[in-house]
Order: C-alpha cells, then sequence, then structure tokens
C-alpha cells in the first residue's frame, strides 16, 4: 500500500454489460480499488449507462446479474457515480430507468444520499479535467 | 488533459464522445484506426476544424503510413507525432484519458 | 518521469498491446521509467508462452519477454482475469489442479491491487484497449 497519497481516480465506463466483460471486470477493479482509500468516482457516458439499468434480469442468457453489485459501493465509500444527462437522454432514457443506488452519509447521522449524480456534459468535462487517474475499459 | 481516440469516427462514436467531452486547451491525440479520421475532405472534417479552434490535434505518424494515407491528405492544423511524440505529449499533460 | 501503462486487450485480435509496446519503447528511449505494465481483460492473454504465431509475424509474447529482460520490466497479469481465461503460472496450475501451465518468461500473476498501485505510483497511466 502507499501510504499518504490520496489521488483522483475516476472509472469512466462506455459500455453496456454483458454483451463484453468489460463492465463486470471494471466493477472488479472498482472494489479491489477502494482498499486503497484513494478520491474514486465512476462515470457512466454514452451506453455506459446501461449499466445502470433497474430491473436487470439475466437468467435467460445464463450469466449472473452483477448490478446489485453497485448497490454495495456505498458500503466501500464509494459515492460518485456521474452519469452524463446527455446520454441518458440520446438513449430515449431518463433517471428514472436506473437503479436507485444509495449510501449513508456518516457526517449526516448516516442518512440515505442517492450515489448517482446526474451531470451535464460540460459539468462532467469539468469533473474529468479535474482527475489524476482515468481509468477506461 | 490528452485524449486518446483509437476508433473510426465512422463506425464507432469515440471521436463523437472525446469531442462532446474536451476542455479548450486540451489534447486530442488520433492512433490505431483513429488516425483515418485526420484527413481532408471527410464527412466529420468541420467538426475537426471546430475542434481545433480550441484544442490542438495530432495523429499518430506510424497508424496514418500503414493505413496508406499520405500526410499531404491531412487536414490542416493536425501535426503528426512517432511514439517518442506520443510519450512527450503524455508527458507534458496532466492526465490521459483514452477514449477506446 | 514514471509511466504505468494498463493494456486491456489480447495479441493479434487489436493492435493495443503492439501499440502498447511501440509506446514503452519509445519512452525508455527517452530516459523515462516504466513503473509497470499491467494486463487485464483479453490483455492477460499476452502473457501465454504458448503463443506460436507465424515466423514472417511479429512474437508480441515474445518481444515484452525480451523488453522486460532487457529493461527490467515489472509485466503483471491480473489473476481473476487470467485464471478465467486459462493463463497459468507454476502456482495457480498446482492450486487449481491443472495439468500444465504457461505464463511467459518475465511476467508475473498478482491481484488488481496491482494496477491501483501503478496508479498511484505512476506519474502518468496510459490505457492500451479496444
Amino acid at each position: 500500500m502507499s501510504e499518504g497519497v490520496i489521488k483522483k481516480f475516476m472509472y469512466v465506463n462506455r459500455k453496456p454489460p454483458y454483451g463484453t466483460v468489460y463492465a463486470l471486470e471494471s466493477l472488479e477493479v472498482v472494489l479491489i480499488g477502494a482498499a486503497f482509500d484513494q478520491d474514486v468516482s465512476l462515470a457512466f457516458i454514452g451506453d455506459g449507462v446501461y449499466q445502470l439499468t433497474a430491473g436487470q434480469s439475466t437468467g435467460g442468457i445464463g450469466m449472473k446479474n452483477f448490478s446489485p453489485t453497485y448497490n454495495a459501493l456505498g458500503d466501500y465509500d464509494i459515492t460518485k457515480l456521474y452519469v452524463e444527462k446527455e446520454s441518458l437522454e440520446e438513449r430515449g432514457l431518463a433517471i428514472d430507468d436506473l437503479m436507485e443506488v444509495v449510501y449513508e452519509d456518516e457526517d449526516e447521522d448516516y442518512a440515505e444520499k442517492p450515489s448517482i449524480r446526474l451531470v451535464s456534459r460540460a459539468e462532467l468535462a469539468d469533473i474529468m479535467a479535474e482527475q489524476d487517474v482515468l481509468l477506461n475499459f | 488533459m490528452l485524449h486518446t481516440v483509437n476508433k473510426s469516427p465512422f463506425e464507432r462514436n469515440s471521436l463523437n464522445t472525446c469531442l462532446g467531452l474536451v476542455k479548450p486547451g486540451s489534447a486530442v491525440l488520433l492512433i490505431e484506426d483513429g488516425v483515418v479520421g485526420a484527413i481532408k475532405g471527410t464527412a466529420i472534417e468541420d467538426q475537426l476544424i471546430q475542434a481545433m479552434q480550441s484544442c490542438k490535434l495530432y495523429v499518430l505518424g506510424p497508424d496514418l503510413a500503414a493505413r496508406g494515407l499520405a500526410e499531404d491528405k491531412l487536414l490542416d492544423g493536425i501535426q503528426v507525432v512517432d511514439y517518442g511524440g506520443f510519450v512527450d505529449l503524455v508527458a507534458e499533460h496532466t492526465s490521459v484519458q483514452s477514449w477506446l | 518521469m514514471k509511466f504505468g501503462i494498463l493494456i486491456n486487450e489480447g495479441p493479434y485480435q487489436h493492435q493495443a498491446s503492439d501499440s502498447a509496446y511501440q509506446f514503452v519503447k519509445a519512452a525508455l528511449e527517452k530516459g523515462h521509467e516504466i513503473f509497470r505494465v499491467f494486463f487485464y481483460h483479453d490483455g492477460v492473454q499476452n502473457a501465454t508462452r504458448l503463443a506460436s504465431p507465424p515466423q514472417d509475424d511479429r512474437n508480441i509474447i515474445a518481444l515484452w519477454s525480451a523488453l522486460a529482460k532487457e529493461h527490467n520490466l515489472d509485466l503483471v497479469v491480473c489473476v481473476a482475469a487470467a485464471l478465467r481465461r486459462g493463463i497459468l503460472d507454476e502456482n495457480e496450475a498446482k492450486r487449481g489442479g491443472k495439468d500444465a501451465h504457461n505464463l511467459a518468461d518475465g511476467f508475473r500473476i498478482s491481484g488488481l491491487g496491482q494496477l491501483i498501485e501503478a496508479g498511484i505510483q505512476s506519474d502518468r497511466l496510459v490505457v492500451f484497449g479496444d
């Protein structure tokens, strides 16, 4: 472990789940990375927004539904899931079509707060520009 | 910030997504299949000319040559770099975003 | 400057590993340090010593092994991704009761934490993928 250094890590997700392994293996990095106490966020851009749709049901394709894992991220202090608003709109989706992902805010008596933050393309550009390490899968 | 794009803009949306999220003063380097977007007279020419008003555009020469595209076909303003130049671009910018 | 490299695709199918190799070579020539090259997703296939490309083609696996030897590079293959895809070193083969192992010289198998550490320790992390 590297003590003392805190960098801004962003995981940039641009692919739908299941058709390729990127979404699942990206999530595996996020979970392992959580142990390193870095400033972590996830971005969902383009087809990446499909990773967060509510009601994923994979029984028919014989693959494991890993979408519940996003809801466990709060327990690992990963609470910033940026979803690009324009990407949702271009795909005929709205925030209501996504899973509810929440975390408990320690600073506010463990009040439940949404982890998914809808941001505009311009806002996301600003957030990306602040990052130290961008991981793309 | 340095952005790299390795996909043809005629097949995938990586370049389009990249250009939607670049901040003024950033650099965009086209590599691998991404280099095909750097040519004059394409359907995305206007988009690149617009992007070059606020960003610098680069293309990886060895990938261009491998695909039979001569440098005199390049859109004015796009700079050619070799792998050493790619390394320099990474070193000069504080972070790298690879649009895959 | 210290660079970390992430390779997400296997050899031959995609140019990712070739591009990363050329980048690493150029960086070393310029006097930069390569903190680590991390292989993830199908990128773990870059570490199979059983790859046997035709003689008139480059042997990407052997190129990495040689570069690692020459420059003492740390080539790390993600254990979870590798086991899924049948890339095993002697230890993992023994542990999984497999009759063979295929990790090429100069590579080692380790956890995803090595990727995060590369992100923390390197001045820049560059991703090559599809």
